[in-house]
């Protein structure tokens, strides 16, 4: 995969149209506000961009990966925050997609495709990060259904969410632990009673897109809402993971593409000892390696996606690389166009500070790169 | 209510440039013509209202389809292109042969709505030639355009005072405004189901004419020469707060007899 076939490039230009005229103006406020922009989502679902990654016969448009990684970068150029709003509707969907019941699905997926409801992923707790296997919120039979307790926390979109696919211990025997069949995953309602979000991190970057702690107290959910067979939790969130790391890979291209777009520009019109700064080699070099990084970022998430989509059994490796390259390439782009921008860069007046900001959690979540490293290095060993 | 608009695809705005015949390069990237769009959203409101189809005629190069698709994401049933090498420096004369041509193929229709003008050509002829070719009536700047109970179809046409109100039966060309209404985006899905929509190409051959009565050999007139504006002085920008710009701006203005 090199290049995108017509269809996609009609899309990207769409999305791009869209995200230049109606979201670009609103990043700095909705970055300084911190409130989530519900008024995006809406935009979003009006121009069918939630409704992409969703199977037709449930009202979506049955998206081909690249073309959902293209949309998410599109978005991420102008706002981070706001090109996470499709790719945590995915998240959050995936494991329903991928082991829902007929009923289920026709339950849900219909209002996550057309934005009339939206989702969230919650694994993460406070004590289980990056070792998320050691989860401590637990479901308990109770008659026909489940009696969750426990907490999650660092859950992108909790709060707002209609819908949160929760990762719940069901067996800590030691067997059950060793063999990754203790969790199932659930799909619980917000409004359910026990079940609460008390409160939203304050963070650095992503402004826009809270990030909440979820609060289970005796929440009792409905054994109709438990999502794939007891035991196979784990299972569905690393399923998940091999399709939503790329998208998050997405959202660091489109950061990084958006700081190169601004640095670029500047760069070609800020003049100092008689020339633009672009016709300086320091800064010239500059320019060239992050347009160079960003691109080699974009193809190694395209890549990806092709071997993803194909059910390669280094799924979870391709996922992995692309967004670990995709995330570390960010951060460094964003650095250097604050450079290029110099105290410009380092002022609310430009954009690329933001975008510094934005571009760190790319590192963080949906796994730390040091878990995505991990993660290569144990396929490449295995198949020794 | 079947509606047909012309759709030209333009260069980029900003990105126009002549060859060495003086002719418009259109081996550039392409894109609607922005008059031509108002028309677009028009007719796709009305058929959205009042049922019947929207159908795009377009005259022009392969590099046409990318807004020729995108007036299909839009929401456009399908699209004729015009195509044919004999075209390329093409006089008006010979584009009204070629629409008028198209346009009887593409019979049975009600309205063809064409836009003031266009950012490469600028001639702003072509809808009123085409009524007078067609023999058809003729409703120009039209700032609001409805259906008549009876079938016909009724305009706004601003004027120095209000706006006038006319009405014509149908078939009937209809030129407008940009008061019609700002384009939509094509949504996610438009542009999906575009995939599925038919292009119908044309060649002169296809239409009955003969390649030696279009093309630039044809034309009846010619460009001998073209020059680009005398470069401006630099910009000078006000960027203080608004009181403060006020005054910059007057003193400007005042320094200069301007006001």
């Amino acid at each position: 995969m090199t290049v995108l076939n017509d269809e996609q490039r009609a899309l990207r230009d769409a999305v791009r149209e869209l995200a230049e005229a109606k979201i670009a103006p609103r990043a700095a406020e909705i970055d300084a506000s911190g409130e989530f922009p519900h008024d995006i989502v809406e935009l979003l679902a009006q121009h069918d961009i939630l409704a992409l990654p969703f199977p037709v016969e449930y009202g979506g448009l049955g998206g081909d990966m690249v073309s959902i990684l293209v949309v998410i970068e599109e978005i991420s150029r102008v706002d981070a925050s706001c090109g996470l709003i499709p790719a945590v509707q995915e998240l959050g969907s995936l494991a329903l997609l991928h082991a829902g019941t007929e009923d289920q699905k026709k339950r849900w997926v219909p209002d996550l495709a057309q934005g009339k409801i939206l989702s969230a992923f919650a694994l993460t707790e406070a004590g289980a990060g990056s070792d998320a296997a050691s989860a401590r919120t637990t479901a308990k039979r109770d008659g026909d259904g489940w009696i969750l307790n426990g907490e999650k926390r660092f859950i992108s979109q909790g709060d707002v969410a209609n819908i949160v696919a929760v990762f719940a211990v069901t067996d800590s025997s030691a067997e059950a632990v060793k063999d990754k069949r203790h969790m199932t995953c659930f799909y619980v309602e917000k409004g359910t009673a026990g079940f609460s979000s008390p409160r939203v991190e304050h963070k650095m970057g992503i402004r826009g897109s809270t990030t909440a702690e979820l609060a289970f107290q005796n929440a009792s959910v409905s054994d109709a809402n438990r999502v794939g067979e007891v035991g196979d939790g784990w299972m569905l969130a690393m399923k998940t993971f091999e399709r939503s790391r790329p998208g998050i890979g997405a959202q660091a291209v489109g950061i990084a593409q958006g700081a190169t777009d601004i640095a670029v520009k500047y760069a070609g019109q800020r003049k100092q000892f008689g020339k633009p700064i672009g016709a300086h080699q320091m800064i010239g070099a500059m320019l060239a390696d992050m347009a160079t990084r960003t691109e080699a970022a974009r193809q190694l998430l395209w890549t990806a996606a092709e071997h993803i989509e194909k059910d390669d059994p280094h799924a979870q490796r391709w996922a992995s690389m692309c967004k670990l390259f995709a995330g570390d390439t960010a951060m460094a782009v964003t650095t250097d166009a604050v450079q290029v921008l110099g105290g410009y860069g380092y002022t609310t007046e430009y954009p690329v500070e933001r975008m510094m900001r934005d571009a760190k959690i790319t590192q963080l979540y949906e796994g730390t790169q040091q878990i995505q490293r991990l993660i290569i290095a144990r396929d490449l060993l295995a198949s020794l | 209510m079947n509606i047909v608009v012309l759709l030209k695809a333009v260069p980029v705005v900003g990105t126009e440039r002549l060859d060495s015949n003086f002719m418009t390069d259109r081996t550039v990237q392409l894109e609607a013509n922005g008059n031509d769009e108002y028309l677009l959203e028009k007719a796709l409101k009305l058929t959205e209202a009042h049922g019947g189809e929207v159908v795009t005629l377009t005259v022009g190069p392969a590099g046409a389809m990318e807004p020729i698709r995108k007036a299909l994401a839009m929401g456009t049933a399908r699209a004729v292109q015009v195509t044919d090498d004999a075209l390329r420096g093409s006089d008006m004369r010979a584009t009204l042969d070629v629409l008028a041509a198209a346009l009887k193929k593409m019979e049975p229709w009600d309205l063809v709505f064409a836009g003031a003008d266009t950012s490469d050509g600028q001639g702003g002829v072509l809808g009123a030639a085409l009524a007078v070719r067609l023999n058809l009536p003729y409703l120009s700047y039209a700032s609001e355009i409805e259906p008549t109970d009876s079938g016909g179809v009724r305009i706004h046409r601003f004027n120095s005072t209000g706006y006038d109100i006319l009405e014509a039966p149908t078939p009937a060309v209809v030129m407008g405004t940009q008061l019609l209404g700002a384009p939509r985006y094509p949504s996610l899905r438009g542009i999906m189901q575009a995939r599925a929509k038919q292009v119908e190409t044309c060649t002169l051959a296809d239409l009955g004419l003969a390649p030696e009565t279009v093309g630039a050999d044809a034309a009846t007139t010619k460009t001998l020469d073209s020059a680009k504006p005398p470069e401006r002085a630099g910009a000078t920008f006000v960027r203080e707060a608004p009181d403060e710009a006020v005054a910059k701006v007057v003193e400007f203005l005042s320094s200069r007899r301007l006001i």
